[in-house]
């Protein structure tokens, strides 16, 4: 194993899975919007919610696959590129992700096809329940591979034989307090992005006059659905931060850019620190509200990166512990401020249609919602540059280093192949996936065709 | 038995699921640009696995999960071993998924045509190296003593394993040519079952060639004798079963023996390894076996649990679905949904 490897290795594990996420969390909320529309249909017979159901659900399918290929590359890189991790930790690791396939992945793909193909094969009750089905189950599959994580964040009910982890306690996986965090944070984004979707469209489309029955519909379930959502996603936010605080303490020093202890501690509003020298060029601070943050109270030390460097190098041998300043401290900001930015917009959306205002008088505000779709994408994104860059050296937290996790069989070169081979495949693929969204997200929602009785179905058979 | 065999005998179950319901999708995949002229013909033919395909596929992603769950070290030297064939694997998965999924949502004669194409080849890449990589778990590769892979991707390319490629490239293009004799209505109809007729004899061939030489190649001899027992024989008779089938245009009977095929060809592999997962061509002390790559007693029990319970309901929806989806293919508009 050398240097090149590794970075490479790392560069491939970031690709992958910022793509892969790109698509997952879309799949989390649709996925229920979808469901949502059509037991409105079940319900109410109104073939409005017909057409609306297959209009979101096109695009739904369109970005479920991308989610599902990138998936397998997602499984099988832990073997690829991280062979010493796999080893280390496969016995508590592999556990949730074999769960996850058996429990979430079969139902979510049986009956997502089963949904797509069965339209005149099943009755509308079964069909709509199909639906419900790929929603109950890929959220689901969010839980599980966020309990695998949580492990690499926050390790428990594990214990040390030789040189790998074995499985103490499976409870202790399903209870890890980190988890409870995560994984409603992660569905709750999910949600928020797949009603700033369903908004954007919408708003595309009323701004034209264009289908306003089923566009001012879908927006007001987007709303509601996206206000509380994204309320929902702040709230846990706030107490992940706390958990962060407990957790993983270099972390947060790092995304707050706060190099010496303080007590009170002061929050960041713009640094910009050297990590080379570990000096501050540029710090305006507001004080004590990180202690408010971390503590819901005025005090409360929150440790400093230095001070945290050595305690650790005292702990656990020399080393640098300290993640990447800047990413960490600025897609911390983005997370944040995109949460916030999304709250307002969800809240004055929900003004609107409280007030059912959403085309009359004037619809100018709409205007905002197209281009707010891109908000969730870069809360989801810089979120889990967070989460995983903040992480390092290690990648699972306290007891293996990602230097030491990567397959010692790997040569730079065959890393390098294997790196631009899917970021090409990536790239074409994404470029594919843009230009069908957008068509159909254009075209709108199609006139339903006139279902033949069956008599009919028999006479042409 | 004990959990380790339970185990093996689960992951086993869970490839061999995927390789005879993926197997016929591949196959289908292959099949379409020469089978499918018009564009509807195309259509009826993706359409055909349509609604089963993803689903086909997770079997794969269970039985990798489900590796890496028992089997830890298994997982991590097979897959960081083989890193460029699973490269290639995952890049051909890809656009056949994709394919699948886009290639009807545009009219775009090029566009069509470049999916149709990723498909085809999206198919043929897995097809062919899941024959590979199975003929290298039993022939044996290059694992030290500390159990890591020191080999070289062309160390994967020997003849022995290429031949095995050549079995899965023509054994799921004829599982996937009767699989589309039995779900899709005329003009396909006719041209499956020609295309059955022209790959069962080289598939007999092969798959024949193939059984010879495991003799040579591995250490099959050494461990069962000069009989190997009713399952290799069965797995040969089964085909020879399905070209009679073939002959006599009984699709519904023609794709049960190619599933029996592909089971009894697929468990031959997996019983001539047992005890061992991957043979070690340097010293059979350097063997992976169920027992130095396994995980734990907690997490064993843990997923045997779990799996006793999920694994009745996966069958019954999974089985549930392909009756919904019984009807033939016949190209009406409304029944094209890909």
């Amino acid at each position: 194993m050398d240097a090149q490897t590794l970075l490479l290795s790392q560069w491939q594990f970031a690709i992958t899975s910022v793509y892969h996420f790109f698509f997952v969390p879309l799949t989390l909320g649709l996925s229920v919007l979808v469901a949502i529309m059509e037991t409105f249909y079940v319900r109410t017979g109104n073939e409005l919610y017909l057409r609306m159901t297959k209009f979101w659900g096109k695009l739904f399918v369109i970005n479920f696959a991308m989610g599902v290929v990138t998936g397998i590359v997602q499984e099988f890189q832990f073997g690829m590129n991280w062979s010493e991790y796999a080893r280390y930790v496969g016995d508590v690791f592999g556990a949730p992700l074999a769960i996850e396939a058996l429990l979430a992945f079969f139902v979510e793909s049986t009956f997502l096809g089963v949904w797509i193909f069965g339209w005149d094969r099943l009755s509308k009750g079964m069909h709509a329940l199909a639906m419900w089905l790929v929603a109950i189950a890929s959220n689901l599959s969010a839980f599980w591979i966020l309990v695998a994580n949580s492990f690499m964040q926050a390790p428990v009910g594990y214990a040390e034989q030789g040189s790998r982890l074995v499985m103490q306690d499976f409870g202790a996986l399903l209870t890890n307090r980190y988890v409870w965090g995560q994984f409603p944070h992660t569905v709750f984004s999910g949600f928020t992005t797949a009603a700033f979707f369903v908004l954007g469209i919408s708003a595309y489309h009323l701004l034209r006059r264009r289908h306003e029955e089923i566009f001012r519909r879908s927006f007001q379930i987007a709303t509601v659905f996206g206000a509380l959502s994204i309320f929902m996603v702040i709230l846990i936010g706030h107490t992940q931060a706390q958990r962060m605080v407990e957790f993983q303490p270099m972390k947060i020093a790092s995304a707050e850019a706060l190099l010496y202890s303080e007590n009170p501690a002061s929050f960041s509003l713009l640094s910009i620190v050297d990590q080379a020298t570990m000096r501050e060029i540029v710090s305006i601070r507001i004080p004590r509200v990180l202690s408010l943050l971390a503590y819901n109270r005025l005090e409360g030390e929150v440790k400093g990166v230095i001070d945290l460097q050595n305690e650790y190098q005292a702990r656990f041998g020399p080393g640098n512990y300290v993640p990447n300043i800047t990413v960490t401290y600025w897609s911390f900001r983005l997370m944040v401020g995109s949460g916030f930015l999304m709250f307002f917009l969800a809240a004055y959306a929900l003004f609107r249609v409280m007030r059912r205002e959403i085309t009359q008088p004037i619809f100018r505000f709409l205007n905002v919602y197209p281009l707010a779709m891109a908000l969730p994408y870069l809360a989801n994104i810089s979120g889990w540059l967070l989460t995983e860059m903040g992480r390092q050296p290690w990648v699972v937290y306290g007891k293996l280093r990602t230097a030491d996790a990567v397959s010692p069989n790997l040569t730079g070169e065959m890393v390098l192949v294997t790196l631009i081979g899917f970021t090409l495949v990536y790239g074409i693929l994404m470029l594919a996936d843009i230009y069908l969204l957008a068509k159909y997200a254009k075209v709108g929602p199609e006139p339903v065709q006139a279902t033949r009785s069956l008599e009919e179905q028999a006479y042409w058979e | 038995m004990d959990l380790n065999t339970l185990w093996f005998l689960l992951i086993a179950v869970l490839f061999i699921g995927y390789f005879v319901l993926d197997g016929f999708d591949l196959g289908v995949g292959i099949l379409l640009p020469f089978l499918g002229k018009k564009d509807t013909e195309r259509r009826m033919i993706i359409n055909a696995i349509g609604p089963h395909w993803d689903a086909n596929e997770v079997w794969l992603i269970t039985a990798g999960g489900a590796m890496f769950a028992a089997f830890p070290v298994w997982y991590a030297t097979l897959f960081s071993g083989f890193y460029l064939a699973f490269f290639l694997l995952l890049i051909g998965l890809i656009f056949r998924g994709i394919g699948l999924e886009f290639r009807s949502k545009d009219e775009n004669p090029v566009w069509r045509r470049f999916w149709d194409w990723a498909i085809c080849v999206g198919s043929f890449i897995p097809a062919l190296l899941w024959g590979v990589a199975l003929a290298n778990f039993v022939r044996g590769v290059p694992i030290n003593e500390m159990k890591y892979y020191v080999g070289h991707f062309g160390d994967l390319l020997n003849p022995y394993a290429l031949l095995g490629g050549l079995v899965s490239l023509l054994g799921f293009t004829l599982h996937g040519a009767l699989f589309l004799g039995l779900k899709t209505g005329e003009p396909i109809l006719s041209r499956a079952r020609h295309a059955a007729r022209r790959l069962w004899w080289p598939t007999t061939v092969t798959l024949l060639a193939f059984t010879v030489s495991t003799y040579v190649f591995t250490d099959i001899y050494q461990r069962l004798g000069v009989n190997p027992g009713p399952v290799p024989i069965g797995a040969v008779l089964s085909l020879m079963a399905a070209g009679w089938f073939i002959y006599q245009k009984q699709e519904g009977w023609g794709f049960t023996m190619t599933t029996l095929t592909v089971v009894l060809s697929a468990s031959t592999i997996f019983l001539t390894l047992y005890p061992r997962v991957l043979v070690s061509s340097l010293d059979p002390n350097f063997s992976l076996t169920i027992y130095n790559s396994a995980s734990g007693i907690n997490t064993l029990r843990t997923m045997t649990i779990v799996a006793l319970i999920l694994v009745p309901f996966v069958l019954v929806y999974q089985v549930w679905s392909y009756w919904v989806f019984r009807r033939r293919i016949t190209g009406r508009q409304e029944e094209l949904h890909y």
